[in-house]
């Protein structure tokens, strides 16, 4: 099943008249540009999962409120779908562009527009980088505490779109924990506020509901962030083991201990020795598995739980255990965490990063689940892991240009995510459904439970304008999907299940 | 995984989707009650009763996983117990008005207690919900899991909307560890002077969990390591408080809350809106709780002229009673932002069936 637009499974996508649309929007938007040729285009052609790629039908890029709203005005008015996009990092295709959908690049808007340290709050556009927020927000000791991998270059209105998550989930949350504030655009034009500058607001909590919507129920052109103190100290041990389980079951036994660690990762043998050669983080390399454990706070607090933590990882039987003696070194063990996409892509022409969540205590059943499909669709898999969320990021390393490889890959992070939902979890953590996972969708809800999502986009955007075909599919897809698995599972036992399209 | 199971454990699922069949079938409004305890938060409604309170009991808690997952019908207290028992809590430190209070009702009101600045509220410990829809199927959004962007965040949406979405009956929930060490403090102070240490202190990473002025004191509560509690104590100063206190203010059975006639407000504010200019009101008669961003305020007063101040201030305010008759609870809501309630509200409740007109006479 085709992962790019289909008409026959996602709707109608009508031939759309480039030129006048194009003279409509210039005329009802004079000055804004408005990209039309193909080579000035072709950098919007996709974003973080660069092996999906369209050509939009125009990609505008306005740079005031007032041209997005007359934008919106005008598409709605001439039935034109509107794909947001922010930084472009996302890695679920979420900002894909459709042949016929403008393009609406929110990156002009830059401008963080308060730091206000008494409130600890900051209030930004949302084409602000997310590690912009908390440099502004340094010299007052606070910082915004959603980190994901890409922090350097994500925007937060792409990351209130996402519901970015980042290694330090479990204990400070999600973007929709720390954002208490957005301003909207809808489909109509219209401007909304949700949430609030206290600690909530009247009517429903439809800033949860447009946290992680995907751009798909209006545009976001302001956020107001939570701020929070720096933690006084942040230490990190690093410990190593022999096998992935036992690795598993001590991150369990550090909850159980009552300790919640500012952040909590493992990696696999192949992720540790791929971040090795790349950064030199001092990782042992031949462990089969390293778990990084950060405990931050006040100082006095964070040695108490430091000791009480190895003490912990030695009775989960670790082979070695070491304290980053400064920060420098607490930066280094960290570098070959946050770098373990890219060195694994070293390894290999091209990686397909999946993203499912499980409950942590089927990690080893998921482990050896992944290393089994590895083995039968022939590509190697390396796993980074948010353990103490649960979030998993196997990797799965393949060459595009070999005939049908990504499309073994495709069907292979298919089936692990497959594999997330069996065992009780999600298909996505933190990446988004966008394009890549839509027709996991139909493995993890059921086609009535689609009809409300269907329903819940519908009071916002009636005539399915904003980001069509991503997040929820159609039951259309669905159907297809059902008939596929059902004749996969009738075949023989083990058969190989790869090349579905 | 615990097995918490007790006797009085039911799953009256099938039962509430029929009530809801039927109910979808012949239009007719349902009043959705759980343990009632929460009548007074909302606008009245007209309906048949639908009780939640056979649909009770845990149904998965594994305190590794930091995960719980709890009927609508439970007791809170009951929940409560099971956690405390493994060392666990609900950080937000929900309200309970009555022995009765239940899960469901807990999350359709989506009020938080005296932790809530620092912690989070009810929806932020919302992993997943279960919810009968107008068509009478129970439906699962979000899960068991810490981290999950799958579809929209239908569960969280749930939580304040008062069941005017669909039937919530199962609820999960992150969970947390009871804090290692817990002092409380109570320290002479004037408002303003108490505005100004809060201010500072929360720029620094310090272990305060709750702060409430009222009677002329800051009363602060420290919670964490049992090191950084203490050298707090030591740097702050003041008398030592009893814990008690806390669990007082979050039930609102300090004698303020039943003191005289005057309606009970409660404002919600960001923490450092400095004192209201509202006519013949003292603010140094209301309680300052959340650091100043909920402020409880008990006075016969035009409310037109209260909200507008609270919302003036980037706020909001409601009336928990005893009401006027001409007066909502909820602060009403701008015309875009009501129509898109009202779609929100068409869409997944057509036929008006869920508790209408709790928050909203139009929802």
């Amino acid at each position: 099943m085709n992962i790019l637009y289909d008409e026959r499974l996602d709707g109608p996508a009508p031939e759309m008249d480039r030129a006048g649309i194009r003279d409509a929007l210039l005329k009802a938007i004079p000055g804004m540009t408005l990209l039309h040729r193909e080579e000035d285009m072709r950098p919007f052609e996709c974003d973080g999962l660069s092996v999906y790629r369209t050509l939009p039908l125009l990609v505008a890029l306005p740079d005031s409120l007032d041209q997005v709203q007359r934008l919106l005005v005008e598409c709605h008015r001439l039935g034109v779908p509107v794909v947001t996009r922010g930084a472009g990092t996302g890695l679920s295709a979420g900002a894909l562009p459709l042949t016929h959908g403008v393009l609406l690049v929110m990156s002009r808007f830059s401008r963080i527009l308060e730091i206000d340290p008494e409130a600890r709050i900051a209030r930004v556009e949302p084409g602000v980088r997310n590690l912009a927020i908390s440099e502004a927000a340094s010299p007052y000791g606070l910082y915004y505490a959603p980190d994901p991998s890409s922090q350097i270059a994500c925007s937060i209105g792409g990351n209130v779109a996402e519901n970015a998550g980042g290694v330090h989930c479990l204990k400070y949350g999600l973007t929709v924990h720390n954002v208490i504030k957005v301003e909207v655009l809808t489909i109509e034009g219209e401007r909304m506020t949700l949430g609030s500058d206290a600690l909530d607001a009247p009517g429903f909590d439809l800033l949860a509901l447009f946290n992680g919507s995907e751009g798909m129920l209006g545009v976001v052109t302001e956020i107001t962030v939570k701020l929070l103190p720096k933690p006084e100290v942040a230490k990190v041990l690093m410990a190593s083991f022999d096998d992935v389980e036992k690795a598993g079951n001590a991150v369990g036994a550090i909850i159980a201990a009552g300790i919640i660690p500012g952040g909590l990762e493992m990696m696999d043998k192949l992720a540790i020795i791929a971040a090795e050669d790349f950064i030199g983080a001092g990782y042992p390399v031949d462990a089969e598995a390293i778990l990084l454990c950060e405990l931050d706070g006040v100082e006095a607090d964070v040695d108490d739980d430091c000791e009480t933590v190895r003490q912990v990882l030695e009775k989960a039987g670790a082979t070695g255990i070491r304290q980053a003696r400064d920060d420098a070194e607490r930066a280094r063990f960290w570098a070959g965490r946050k770098n373990a996409f890219p060195a694994v892509g070293r390894m290999s022409p091209d990686y397909y990063c999946m993203d499912g969540t499980i409950p942590r205590r089927e990690l080893a059943r998921v482990l050896k689940g992944i290393s089994d499909l590895s083995e039968r669709y022939g590509l190697k898999v390396a796993n980074v892991f948010h353990a103490g969320d649960g979030n998993m990021h196997p990797l799965i390393l393949f060459d595009a240009n070999r005939e049908g490889e990504l499309a073994v890959a495709e069907a292979l992070g298919g089936e692990i995510l497959e594999l997330c939902v069996e065992v009780g979890g999600t298909i996505t953590g933190e990446h988004g459904v966008g394009r890549e996972k839509i027709n996991q969708m139909c493995a993890q809800f059921r086609p009535d439970e689609l009809a409300t999502f269907r329903a819940a986009k519908a009071a916002f955007d009636p005539h399915d304008l904003l980001n069509p075909g991503k997040n929820i599919p159609t039951p259309a897809r669905c159907s297809e999907f059902r008939t596929i698995k059902s004749a996969a599972a009738d075949t023989a036992p083990g058969a190989q299940q790869g090349g579905q399209e | 995984m615990t097995n918490a199971t007790t006797p009085r454990d039911h799953d009256a699922g099938a039962d509430l989707a029929e009530r809801i069949r039927q109910a979808s079938a012949e239009g007719t409004p349902l009043r959705i009650i759980g343990g009632d305890t929460r009548y007074f938060y909302g606008r009245e409604v007209e309906g048949s009763e639908l009780s939640t309170h056979e649909h009770r009991g845990i149904s998965f808690y594994d305190p590794v996983e930091l995960v719980v997952s709890v009927r609508a019908g439970t007791p809170l207290a009951e929940l409560e117990a099971a956690l405390a028992e493994q060392g666990q809590m609900l950080p937000f430190e929900p309200p309970r008005y009555g022995i009765a209070s239940t899960v469901g009702g807990m999350v359709a009101t989506g009020l938080s207690g005296p932790r809530r600045p620092w912690a989070g509220s009810v929806r932020d410990f919302v992993l997943g919900t279960r919810v009968i829809n107008h068509e009478g199927i129970e439906q699962r959004f979000g899960g068991e899991v810490m981290k999950n962007v799958a579809g929209y965040d239908l569960s969280r949406l749930m939580v304040g909307a008062q069941g005017g979405l669909g039937l919530i009956t199962e609820v999960s929930f992150k969970v947390l560890p009871i804090p290692g060490a817990t002092q409380s403090l109570h320290l002479e102070l004037s408002l303003d002077e108490a505005r100004l240490r809060l201010a500072e202190w929360g720029r620094e990473p310090l272990p305060i969990s709750a702060a409430a002025w009222l009677d002329g004191a800051l009363h602060l509560r420290l919670e964490g390591g049992p090191s950084s509690v203490a050298a707090t104590r030591a740097r702050i100063g003041g008398d030592d408080l009893d814990n008690g206190f806390w669990t007082a203010l979050r039930d609102q059975r300090l004698p303020f809350f039943s003191e005289g006639r005057a309606p009970l407000w409660r404002l919600s504010l960001p923490h450092r809106t400095p004192a209201l200019e509202l006519p013949d009101v003292d603010e140094r008669l209301m309680i300052h709780d959340w650091a100043g961003a909920q402020r409880w305020l008990r006075a016969e007063l035009d409310a037109d002229t209260l909200r507008r101040t609270c919302q003036a201030a980037g706020g909001h305010a409601t009336c928990y009673g005893p009401r006027p008759a001409d007066v909502e609870p909820f602060t009403p809501l701008p015309e875009v932002l009501m129509k898109y309630h009202r779609n929100l509200k068409a869409q997944l409740d057509p036929k008006g069936i869920f508790n209408p007109g709790r928050l909203y006479a139009a929802l």
